[in-house]
């Protein structure tokens, strides 16, 4: 078995990772970051366990066709939003129709988790698709190349 | 809000040090012909312009550039650089008077325009008195969240954000499209037709 410490610091580090991304995904409002940032992160963490396991390994993990169905509910779930607050008789993106009785504006905070979890998933499903395409086109990275 | 001298000097010595590693950075990717050695280089310019953004209280941009520049860029760069040589091929420059000439009057132009921007937090400058005081004074009214970033990203402007989400998704529909195989259960073999002439030029001829 080769690269065995990278292997077992990537086994390490792989929630972790995955747990931040979640953080920055659901602490947007509180601090920095948000969906964007938080999707990377997300999408990092199979990209780092690609590069240590291969990235035969991964797709297995997470398959191809999985990603292409989520890069799909991360746009639906953002533009779902914007349609759910029209039919509720706002605007597009409205948010405060979701809640109207909330005094401390719950509805804007509804609109902000949901939006940004869509955008979370289309970003880190969209990130790993275009890592799955470039690197699935060649061999695994040669040791006299790094 | 004053600063004691010290806390100044300290950020100009960060600020500095900062763009000067990136300026060497940048000259190291010049000069470098060896393409694993530019991906790499072109991850320690994102993080060196991250630490900078983060010198500059702009946390949200520095997080997006950390994570996106240095992170996924790099990575997307590699495995690019595997599909193609490992070593630049050395070139000749022909025109180099003409590209410096044009460089450095590119340069002076924008050192000129700088002298007409605000200083660095200056609170009378319109980004800091209109817009920016407007969201200021409204999010913790209208939207209730602590972070302002958000607020504006996610709600104010929510309408852009779903652009950039669509941005970004027609990107991956485009990376499937031009590169990918097959179709999301899995794909079938394509396999190129069998070249026999006489069939060929049947086919044209029903064409």
């Amino acid at each position: 078995m080769e690269h065995l410490i990278l292997r077992v610091i990537t086994k390490m580090f792989f929630a972790p990772i995955v747990l931040f991304a979640l953080y920055v995904q659901f602490h947007g409002d509180y601090g920095a970051g948000g969906g964007f940032q938080a999707g990377v992160i997300f999408a990092v963490a199979f990209i780092l366990h690609a590069l240590c396991f291969g990235l035969d390994a991964t797709r297995k993990a997470l398959p191809q066709g999985v990603l292409i169905v989520c890069m799909v509910i991360g746009v639906l779930f953002y533009a779902g939003t914007g349609v759910a607050t029209m039919l509720l008789g706002g605007n597009l993106l409205s948010y405060d129709t979701l809640a109207p009785q909330s005094t401390h504006h719950a509805g804007q905070h509804w609109g902000i988790f949901l939006v940004e979890l869509g955008v979370g998933i289309a970003v880190a499903s969209t990130m790993l698709t275009i890592f799955y395409q470039f690197a699935g086109r060649e061999p695994d990275i040669d040791d006299e190349d790094w | 809000m004053t600063l004691s001298p010290g806390v100044i000097f300290a950020n100009l010595l960060l600020n500095l040090s900062l763009l000067t590693l990136l300026i060497f950075v940048a000259f190291a990717m010049l000069r470098s012909r060896h393409l694993f050695a530019v991906v790499m280089l072109s991850g320690v310019y994102s993080l060196l312009s991250a630490c900078f953004l983060v010198a500059l209280d702009a946390v949200d941009v520095a997080f997006t550039e950390a994570a996106v520049g240095a992170g996924i860029s790099t990575v997307l760069m590699l495995a690019g650089m595997l599909l193609t040589a490992r070593r630049e091929k050395p070139v000749t420059p022909k025109r180099a008077p003409v590209a410096l000439a044009v460089v450095a009057v590119v340069g002076a132009l924008l050192i000129y325009a700088t002298i007409d921007m605000p200083a660095f937090g200056d609170a009378s400058s319109p980004a800091n008195s209109t817009i920016g005081k407007e969201y200021v004074e409204r999010t913790p009214k209208e939207i209730a969240v602590p972070n302002i970033v958000t607020a504006v990203l996610a709600s104010y402007r929510g309408f852009d954000t779903l652009g950039e989400t669509m941005v970004i998704f027609t990107a991956g529909v485009a990376v499937i499209l031009l590169l990918g195989v097959g179709s999301a259960r899995g794909g079938r073999d394509v396999k190129d037709a069998p070249e026999t002439r006489g069939e060929d030029k049947t086919k044209k001829g029903g064409a």
